[in-house]
């Protein structure tokens, strides 16, 4: 107890003085998530909408496949992107395996089947509710969905939340293909792990603190998000 | 082309700003007009929902399809429209083009597709995707809500309103877009009688207007107040076709005589 209770005063004293290798790993973590967050809805959000409205062979496949891959162990993503990356892969001329770039793509991968399958579920469902209206408006395809985008905004931001949710929490993928180097690809989640085994408990309780009011921040965001969209 | 700005503000100094309908010539809606059905029928899973149905509509300004429950009045509706493809047969407009553009043709469903923004907007938003000039739209949007009476609701969110306002809203889209042709689905089957009373005002209003309507509905009283041609429809078929003043006080079918007598059919 002594133990817990002196590494939690100390970690919290990280944290209040904002302690700089602290600072190091939690601006890294938020770097490489915010990236693969913002990556992965430029791609998942127009497939999402694609599959969502269009008609088009293999549409239920790809839909089902996305589904599943939402649930993908991180380490499995890991491994198949370490042997990507790695000298004897096909992208491994590059030199990326053991940079955030690595751990930005892992991270892409992990949450692009989150927010491309949610945004077809949401969008599905408002295709079904406006369809005929917009048919009855002669709305083209490209305009259907830029109004659809705009009606779900709110529960697609719902989508994000979720997937940055899913990469800031996620740890297996990014040892893989980071290798948790200190001042190169050291992270939030890779810290705790490393540090915990290392029987070094105060700096993984501050991260541990930061990343569980990051949690917060993100569920609070959403419930506001929701109230905002019943308000309005 | 069709003057767009049919609407107009008239100020009365001293008195509260009115709108009333320029009413045009009953041809206002003949530029795509007479609508030709042409031996449509309609098939799911090898059952014939629609079948035989040859059937000319006229410039006749409020066209009301009467029929029981399961008649294929709905269907057929979604068809004119273009809403669905008949499975034989072809839908001829006088003017395909023409016909075929946003604003030459609308559709009010049973229950009312809103978006998730306001009033104001809903009406903005179904002006700017059915091409109405942009100058034009302000007018367009005062006289919408002004007909409808929803002004004092022109802020409030869409999904908010009651069934009948919701209902209002989208005949309010309708008049702020002018088409020359309406579709209505049993617009007022899930409203009390003051709702109904005003969406059936609104639809005279448009009627009025030179708006061809065309609206189905298994409400007799309805029929009779707002019909100047019936169309009664049976098991999929077009049993009859005439003026509503003949249909009412001489009805030669069988069938169309024991529905207007609320007798039951099958």
């Amino acid at each position: 107890m002594s133990t817990f209770s002196s590494s939690f005063s100390t970690a919290v004293d990280l944290v209040l003085t904002a302690n700089p290798e602290l600072a190091e790993i939690v601006f890294l973590s938020l770097r490489v998530s915010l990236s693969a967050v913002l990556i992965a809805t430029v791609i998942g959000m127009p497939l999402g909408a694609l599959i969502a409205i269009r008609r088009f062979p293999g549409r239920a496949t790809i839909a089902t496949l996305l589904s599943s891959l939402m649930g993908l162990p991180p380490v499995v993503l890991g491994l198949i992107v370490y042997l990507l990356l790695s000298r004897a892969g096909p992208l491994g001329e590059y030199g990326l395996l053991f940079t955030p770039t690595a751990m930005v793509m892992a991270q892409t991968l992990l949450v692009l089947p989150i927010i491309a399958a949610l945004t077809r579920q949401i969008l599905a469902d408002l295709h079904q509710h406006y369809d005929e209206q917009f048919r009855s408006f002669r709305l083209s395809g490209w305009k259907g969905i830029q109004t659809l985008l705009w009606e779900g905004r709110f529960s697609l931001l719902t989508a994000l939340l979720a997937g940055f949710g899913r990469a800031s929490a996620e740890v297996g993928a990014v040892m893989i293909v980071g290798g948790n180097i200190n001042h190169v690809t050291r992270v939030m989640t890779t810290t705790i792990a490393m540090e915990t085994s290392k029987g070094d408990f105060s700096l993984a309780l501050a991260l541990g603190i930061i990343l569980i009011l990051l949690v917060l921040s993100v569920n609070i965001l959403v419930s506001l998000i929701q109230a905002m969209e019943t308000e309005t | 082309m069709r003057d767009k700005n049919r609407l107009h503000l008239v100020h009365d100094i001293g008195a509260k700003p009115s709108y009333e309908y320029d009413l045009r010539s009953s041809s206002t809606a003949g530029g795509i007009l007479p609508l030709e059905l042409v031996d449509i029928g309609y098939e799911v899973a090898g059952h014939w929902l629609l079948s035989e149905i040859n059937l000319k509509i006229e410039d006749d300004r409020s066209t009301i399809i009467l029929g029981p429950n399961g008649a294929g009045k709905t269907l057929l509706l979604r068809i004119c429209h273009g809403l669905l493809a008949p499975s034989r047969g072809s839908v001829r407009w006088q003017n395909p083009s023409m016909a075929n553009s946003a604003s030459a043709q609308a559709m009010v469903f049973q229950r009312p597709v809103m978006l998730r923004r306001s009033v104001k907007k809903n009406i903005e938003y179904a002006m700017k995707v059915c091409g109405i000039d942009p100058a034009s739209r302000p007018h367009q949007l005062a006289a919408a809500l002004e007909v409808s009476g929803l002004e004092k609701h022109a802020e409030q969110r869409a999904t908010h309103l009651s069934g009948g306002e919701q209902q209002r809203l989208a005949l309010a889209r309708c008049v702020a877009i002018n088409p020359m042709v309406l579709f209505l689905d049993e617009p007022t089957a899930h409203l009390d009688p003051t709702a109904t009373r005003q969406i059936e005002s609104m639809i005279g209003s448009l009627r009025d207007s030179g708006t061809q309507i065309i609206m189905v509905t298994h409400d007799l009283g309805q029929a009779r107040r707002l019909a100047d041609r019936v169309v009664f429809m049976y098991d999929g078929k077009v049993l009859v076709s005439t003026e509503a003043i003949e249909f009412f006080n001489n009805p030669r079918n069988p069938e169309a005589a024991a529905f207007l007598q609320g007798n039951l059919l099958w």
